[in-house]
């Protein structure tokens, strides 16, 4: 049962095969079973997500009205705030922060009649790749419990490839959402920023945040996109305009598709199987009746760099409110207001965040910014351009996800600069706003995924879950053994 | 050496809108600790601020008021530091692309009008309070002000005394009153200013160093810091030292104000734009819009006051400086009583009795026909001028009307000449040597009998009466 996709289960609740409380049971049983393994939650709601269950269940039995996915198990990424459930963003800050409000997604997630059955595991506050930075726990890679599962919504697409839930939300701020669905053979997609509301997503980088789903399918990725898109009075940078049925736009028709397929994506650093999978899709989207051809982003080389500057600068300034004042951890010992703040902070981040924080510090102090922070966001205008030069010409863009299919735990975590090579093929999809989403594309000697990335234009969505779409049929998916 | 003052302002105003600057919060004064808060103004994680479009009206009016170009691109930006009184660890603000620039003001000084450049006005969110526990060492935050819509407004170093700043910041909060935008109650913090005051010796262009002073709770404050600091000033510069660049504290109870932070210790506000909110594009529309809205200026009403009214301009000043008391002066005189009768009593034992309760001026605790209804009552004779008085002060703690006030406490005169005539022929009777003292040519023996009449009516006679008949008894006497 657990190896049901998303949209499966909603139609055997809706036909009555079976209820939403024999699913969620299967699901809670299976992570009995594999958590130990995975360690892709932070918390597991047994209680509340069979009492969420008997509810829709109660709602079918008396015909009452039920929302788009009523009674399917899901998991939130643990910076999504869930109102008095515990939202730690993986950090030992907020090890006891139980949100007084639900986020926009959440809400939207519970008005569609799902089930919560826990919050996963994260790379503290959504920095890294490999969901090492946890305060709580290590993710394991279904497919290699001695690989990493990607980051930072790590625990996001490990817990949707080990079946542990039907679909899970990630966030993605420079490929979080994209580089571990491919890390871990599971369907992620990010969207165009602006559509999906960012109210109640404790922010990382403001500007380049975008929540989106990790799915078992193409369909399920468009099936829950329909229920988290959407103009939010609550958050300003949200985009007020309509949205079609993703879900029922998919056709799988790829005719006349225009496929650009930049240079600086394929080239040196980028693995030989990683390669070769990419190619061999471009293949099947030929035979398919779609056209592909190289062509080039050439400012796209600045994107990480950029990105670092921008994401650093203000996470320095959305992380200050993490002070021990107000809630979360608070050092024991302190002499002073001043000393509070410092020692609360020492105690309560980790390494990686320190780091960003004081990069982004860095780049806004005075004398610095025009330098760092203004010149990153000059680069970040001449990027867009470039992208809006290539939509110009082609529908989509293809790349790899990744240089490399799944590391192994601790490989890269002396090495923060190998760490953050690990985006460089994600990260200026956000710099540029845009929507692209992974989809598995073939797995390596070793059977470990490999993801392919197909980037849109913005508010693109359906043509690139269309092109997914149409790939995943080419595609014979292995599912990891646990 | 002597020296010239230099002095510039920057003045925050609470802006009255029903709710905060980013979130639904009511934007009310007081309340019991963190009871106006939300997830949004007490900033926990994952929340965003939403524009609250009130605020941008309000500010666009001040500016317009203020004689401002208004900006058609404004950006908000994060001014980051840390305060237990700022939950998000930044203020939301604006740095480099405010609403409003370039503006002026007309003060009136000494009869002299001069022109203050407005610099720029920009919004912002307020922080919170701190409450210190007295017994406890403890602090604790209240956040009720947190997301309070402020908006700033910074001059340039226009002013040259004390006494100048202090008819700006009059005049400035006549404007932001008469243009409701903000109560101005100096009193709930809802208008706070900071000080940038210099020395330069006269006849020189350039500035000297400048030295800003905080924690200034009200004009009278704002004004002895400054006296206490061009003093400080002169008396450093005349002993040959230089003046440090810093910001004072001011100390209102002591009178002096300490340094709080030198330069070097300035703080870094890696000022960047705020990414939670989009640019605020403002219409020529929107502008003309707004503009409709201003009503008459203080300077405006002014000019009718003396023109319509033949007031002398240091009443139109006077009355004209709160729009409450101006509003009331025009109400009472449209009821039909005499301008300069009205603008009397306003300036006079009105102004005292307001000062005397500690309230603000033009929060008159009556209506402008019970004033009128005084003035007739005087003018009619029904009362005395110094029993008027009392029920004036009587006014100011019962909502009654004046008859009922004069009823009550027995105050109504006696104008019957009869009665009256009564009362001097029994004076004369029993007074028969200062009649005789009064014919014989001595006046003081008429000031006598005038007080015995009085005496005998326990005040309540008319004293126009008494000595007109008093005068015609005696003659006849």
């Amino acid at each position: 049962m657990h190896t049901l996709t998303a949209h499966e289960i909603r139609d055997k609740i809706k036909n009555k095969e079976f209820s939403s409380q024999e699913i969620t049971k299967a699901y809670l049983d299976r992570i009995d079973k594999v958590e130990s393994k995975v360690e892709s939650y932070v918390t597991v709601l047994p209680e509340e997500a069979m009492k969420s269950a008997a509810i829709v269940d109660h709602k079918i039995a008396a015909g009452e009205k039920i929302g788009a996915l009523a009674g399917v198990p899901m998991a939130l990424k643990d910076n999504l705030c869930t109102k008095d459930i515990l939202t730690t963003c993986s950090s030992k800050m907020l090890y006891n922060f139980r949100p007084p409000y639900d986020s926009t997604v959440a809400q939207k997630l519970k008005d569609a009649d799902t089930v919560l059955l826990g919050k996963v595991n994260m790379d503290e506050f959504a920095m890294g790749s490999s969901t090492e930075n946890s305060y709580f726990k290590k993710t394991k890679n279904p497919y290699d419990i001695t690989k990493v599962p990607g980051g930072s919504s790590g625990g996001s697409a490990a817990c949707v490839s080990a079946d542990e839930a039907a679909f899970t939300l990630g966030s993605d701020t420079g490929g979080s959402i994209r580089q571990p669905a491919s890390l871990c053979g599971c369907v992620g997609m990010k969207p165009t920023y602006g559509t999906v509301s960012r109210f109640g997503l404790v922010a990382f980088a403001s500007s380049l945040d975008q929540i989106g789903p990790l799915a078992k399918d193409v369909q399920d990725c468009a099936l829950i996109f329909d229920q988290i898109v959407g103009y939010d009075p609550m958050d300003s940078t949200s985009v007020n305009r309509e949205y079609p049925s993703f879900e029922k736009a998919l056709t799988g028709d790829v005719k006349g598709l225009k496929i650009g397929v930049p240079a600086e994506y394929m080239g040196e650093g980028i693995s030989e199987p990683v390669q070769k999978a990419v190619m061999a899709a471009l293949s099947s989207f030929h035979a398919l009746g779609a056209d592909y051809e190289e062509m080039h982003l050439p400012l796209n080389e600045y994107a990480l760099p950029a990105y670092y500057m921008i994401s650093s600068a203000e996470a320095s300034s959305n992380l200050a409110r993490f002070d021990g004042v107000k809630y979360g951890f608070r050092a024991e010992k302190f002499d002073d207001l001043i000393d509070l703040y410092a020692q609360t902070r020492s105690e309560g981040f980790g390494a990686e965040v320190k780091r960003r924080i004081m990069i982004g510090t860095y780049a806004l102090s005075s004398g610095y910014y025009d330098a760092y922070y203004k010149k990153a966001q000059q680069v970040r205008t001449m990027i867009m351009q470039d992208f809006d030069k290539a939509f110009s010409k082609y529908d989509v863009l293809v790349t790899p996800t990744t240089p490399t299919t799944a590391f192994g735990i601790g490989e890269k975590t002396d090495d923060p600069l190998q760490m953050y090579m690990a985006d460089i093929c994600t990260v200026s999809v956000n710099i540029g706003g845009l929507p692209a989403i992974v989809i598995p594309c073939g797995y390596d000697a070793n059977g470990l995924p490999i993801g392919l990335q197909i980037i849109g234009k913005p508010f693109g969505e359906e043509a690139i879950l269309n092109a997914a779409y149409a790939l995943e049929k080419t595609i014979s998916k292995v599912k990891p053994v646990l | 050496m002597k020296y010239e003052t230099v002095i510039g302002l920057e003045v925050h105003a609470e802006l009255k809108t029903n709710t905060k600057i980013y979130c639904g919060c009511k934007n009310e004064f007081g309340g019991e600790p963190n009871t106006h808060t939300c997830p949004i103004c007490s900033g926990m994680p994952g929340t965003l601020p939403v524009l609250n479009k009130r605020v941008v009206d309000y500010a666009i009016k001040a500016g317009l008021a203020m004689n401002c170009s208004i900006t058609k691109y404004g950006k908000q930006d994060r001014k980051n530091y840390f305060y237990p009184d700022l939950p998000k660890a930044y203020q939301i603000s604006q740095f480099d692309l405010p609403l409003c620039q370039h503006g002026y003001i007309d003060i009136l000084v000494d009869g002299v009008t001069r022109r203050i450049g407005i610099t720029r006005i920009h919004i912002e969110e307020d922080a919170g309070k701190l409450v210190h526990d007295d017994y406890g060492n403890t602090s604790m935050a209240d956040y009720n002000r947190c997301g309070v819509p402020l908006i700033e407004i910074v001059t340039e170093p226009d002013l040259r005394s004390p006494e100048e700043a202090r008819v700006f910041l009059e005049t400035l909060k006549s404007i932001l009153e008469y243009t409701e935008v903000s109560d101005c109650k100096m009193q709930e913090g809802s208008l706070r200013c900071d000080v940038n005051l210099s020395l330069r010796p006269e006849g020189q262009k350039e500035y000297g160093t400048r030295c800003e002073m905080k924690n200034i709770n009200s004009f009278r404050a704002a004004v002895r810091s400054m006296e206490y600091e061009q003093k400080r000033q002169a008396e450093v510069l005349n002993d040959g030292g230089v003046i440090d660049q810093e910001t004072r504290r001011w100390d209102d109870v002591k009178g002096i104000s300490t340094v709080m932070r030198t330069k070097e210790d300035a703080q870094d506000y890696r000022y960047f734009p705020e990414p939670d909110l989009l640019p605020i594009i403002i219409s020529d529309e929107w502008i003309e819009e707004i503009r409709q809205t201003i009503p008459e200026l203080p300077d405006q009403r002014r000019s009718r006051y003396v023109d319509s009214y033949g007031l002398p301009e240091y009443d139109a000043f006077i009355l004209t400086s709160s729009k409450k008391t101006a509003d009331f002066f025009d109400e009472t005189v449209n009821l039909g009583a005499a301008p300069k009768t009205v603008s009397n009593w306003l300036m006079g034992d009105i102004a005292k009795l307001l000062n005397d309760r500690e309230l603000e001026a033009g929060d008159i605790p009556f209506s402008p026909a019970h004033l009128k209804a005084l003035i007739a009552l005087i003018e009619k004779g029904a009362i005395s001028n110094s029993a008027a008085k009392k029920v004036l002060a009587e006014m100011f703690t019962k909502p009654e009307e004046p008859e009922k006030i004069i009823e009550r406490l027995g105050l109504s005169q006696v104008s019957d000449e009869g009665v009256i005539l009564q009362m001097i022929q029994d004076v004369l009777l029993q007074n028969a040597q200062s009649v005789a003292d009064y014919k014989a040519g001595k006046d003081k023996a008429m000031g006598y009998l005038v007080g015995q009449v009085m005496r005998v009516s326990r005040g309540k006679a008319n004293p126009q009466i008494i000595n007109k008949l008093l005068k015609e008894a005696l003659d006849k006497a």
